[in-house]
């Protein structure tokens, strides 16, 4: 399938955010920095699985890489 | 010279201690706050007589709680001053959040029109308490005792016995029920030895009334990383008089006592404001998030609302908001009990209902903190992360928690709920506070004309039924008998119609029922509602049950359930007031 822009869900689709966002930070209590670091790690290639979309990963890396520092121009 | 004026009120010496006789008083409330005070009105609306303390003579120091929301307004609307407060105060639902200089994203917490109230005003609390103690002085069921401070409280076993200590000394008065209204630091609890467990924050937050003409529009203004402060965030609302109240979250490891200095204040407002802005610094006051919370709320004869049972954070304005409603949730019951229509059992439910309410309001306004101030480096780059792609990713607002605004709690776990039967969506579930809706009222046989009435306005005080009604005769000739049986029972239940704008009401009105005309539609629309359908609405606006048809048998049976009247007989201590005074 070609590669069409915009196809990343912009729109909220976690059903309880706020549920969500406490589970995330819940799971990296007691954790070292390289612990954390590998949890999330995990957590990227777990979803990045179940969503299985080619286009919409490629888009999501970018999407996600454009907002980190020194990637600004 | 400040822009209020503080009130102080007189110090009388008690009649009580005068003749040195203790009296039993059917409620002492302790503490003369928006909880203490609210509680006090509302019994005197529900006809109990009740006895305040308080242990200064004055209203509350600076702002404090000054975000009122919508429900905390319907209250003090049927306890005759929630027009006075909205006129005063500073009308407010949308908000706006920035991460440093950049807007990131706006809400509305209203965003349908067709509701009285507006989902917020900014009022300080100095006015509310001031307002409060004007409505409590106009009704003879409240008596207010200034600088009475409790120092002693004994619960038995059929009353509370209290030692109070005046400028006049000490003197010893006795209650049926105490409610302890005195906020966080409750003298009561510490008498009574209870623990007050639950987290403590470390970061510290400075809070600052300032005067000034700004043009600021009515809104909430939260910064993450705000270009003005180095910490990690920062409030600003507008309040009455031109004063706003500015927070800023200073970190964990800083002098509370220093940063409170007003030469520390003034060069971060500068900051903020501009080096040539005119302002005057009203108040500053430095404090630490706490979420804590008593394990019960009831104990015996003694009931905690308030701050005194739980203490929240502040961010989501649910400290004072949570408190009022305790107070609503608690008075009917009481005022049951204590008229021998309800068992005691019921004063339990009050434990029950806002016990859970807390438990939400803990829940949500610990998050906030949590992503406020994010202690891992982990927890900081999930915040960070959030809020960089907030502005372009519209779904990571949703992450972002700048505090999430008061809204009553659902109970929808309540015991004295009864459990849907038939098929309804919408969200008027049993448990949940009663939405509003533009009615127009019918005056005797004719329709009164006059638009801008509200649905709420009908409802709390006592038992009432919805009765949504297309007019008909064949509704109309099966309800009629039962809904007068419903208004004489020993705890009645009035019967208002909701009928269509395109319907007739005549044949309504002639049984003298009160008519209600739904001419938008809202009410059927929020409340789901067809031909037939009822619902059954506590003293306190919340749903107790619903139903697709009038059936008298589920009615009675849901308000047995709703009032603990289904459990054992409770003849015993049926005592009426005028004997135990």
């Amino acid at each position: 399938m070609a590669f069409t822009p915009g196809r990343l869900r912009d729109s909220l689709g976690i059903g309880a955010p706020d549920d969500f966002y406490e589970a995330l930070i819940k799971a990296h209590e007691g954790l070292s920095e390289a612990e954390s670091r590998l949890l999330n790690a995990r957590l990227v290639l777990l979803l990045a699985n179940h969503i299985g979309d080619d286009a919409v990963l490629k888009e999501a890396i970018q999407a996600a890489r454009e907002g980190v520092a020194g990637e600004r121009d | 010279m400040g822009s209020y004026d503080y009130r102080q009120y007189d110090y009388v010496t008690p009649a009580e201690q005068r003749r040195g006789k203790p009296e039993r008083h059917p409620v002492i409330v302790v503490g003369a706050g928006p909880v203490g005070l609210t509680a006090a009105i509302d019994l005197a609306a529900h006809g109990v007589a009740t006895v305040v303390l308080d242990d200064e003579n004055r209203v509350s120091e600076g702002s404090r709680a000054i975000c009122w929301a919508k429900r905390t307004l319907e209250i003090w609307d049927r306890l005759g001053c929630g027009r006075q407060m909205v006129e005063k105060g500073v009308t407010w639902k949308t908000g706006k959040v920035f991460y440093r200089d950049k807007l990131l994203y706006e809400f509305d917490l209203l965003p349908e029109p067709n509701h009285k109230h507006p989902a917020f005003i900014n009022l300080q609390q100095y006015y509310a308490e001031e307002y409060l103690i004007d409505r409590a002085a106009e009704l003879d069921e409240v008596e207010l005792r200034w600088r009475n401070r409790v120092v002693g409280v004994e619960p038995g076993a059929d009353a509370v016995r209290v030692s109070i200590e005046t400028p006049d000394g000490r003197y010893q008065t006795e209650c049926q029920y105490l409610v302890a209204c005195d906020g966080a630091r409750s003298s009561v609890r510490k008498l009574m030895g209870l623990g007050f467990e639950g987290r403590v924050f470390e970061d510290r937050f400075l809070i600052a009334d300032v005067r000034m003409t700004a043009d600021f529009p009515t809104e909430r203004w939260f910064w993450y990383h705000p270009p003005f402060h180095s910490g990690p965030s920062a409030l600003l609302h507008r309040q009455a008089d031109d004063v706003f109240r500015i927070d800023f979250q200073l970190g964990p490891d800083v002098d509370a006592e220093e940063e409170a200095k007003p030469e520390n204040v003034v060069p971060r407002l500068r900051k903020m404001l501009g080096q040539d802005k005119d302002f005057e610094v009203e108040w500053i006051s430095v404090y630490r998030f706490q979420a804590r919370r008593l394990e019960q709320f009831r104990h015996g004869r003694v009931m905690f609302a308030g701050d005194s049972a739980h203490q929240l954070s502040p961010f989501g304005a649910r400290g004072g908001n949570s408190g009022v409603q305790d107070a609503e949730n608690l008075v009917w019951k009481l005022a049951l009990v204590l008229d021998g229509r309800a068992p005691e059992a019921l004063l339990d439910t009050y434990d029950e209902e806002r016990v859970y309410a807390a438990e939400e309001n803990l829940r949500v306004t610990s998050r906030t903190t949590d992503f406020m101030s994010a202690k891992s480096e982990t927890a900081q780059a999930f915040r960070d992360a959030a809020l960089g792609l907030a502005e372009t990713h519209p779904f990571a607002r949703s992450l972002v928690n700048a505090g999430r605004l008061s809204v009553p709690t659902v109970l929808a776990d309540s015991s004295l709920n009864t459990p849907d039967t038939d098929v309804f969506t919408g969200a008027m579930l049993p448990g949940a506070a009663c939405g509003d809706a533009p009615v127009r009222v019918m005056a005797g046989h004719d329709d009164d004309g006059r638009d801008g009435g509200w649905l709420l306005d009908h409802l709390g005080g006592g038992f009432k039924l919805l009765y949504f009604f297309d007019g008909s005769d064949a509704l109309l000739a099966s309800s009629r008998a039962t809904m007068e049986r419903l208004a004489a029972g020993d705890i009645p239940i009035d019967t208002i119609a909701v009928i269509r704008a395109d319907h007739d009401p005549r044949d309504a009105t002639l049984i003298g029922l009160r008519v209600l005309l739904d001419v938008e539609a809202v009410a059927a629309q929020r409340y789901d509602a067809r031909a037939g359908t009822v619902y059954l609405v506590r003293p306190d606006s919340h749903v107790a049950a619903r139903w697709r048809w009038f059936d008298e048998e589920k009615v009675q049976k849901a308000l047995a359930r709703a009032t603990r009247t289904d459990a054992a007989p409770h003849g015993t201590d049926r005592r009426p007031l005028a004997e135990v005074k």
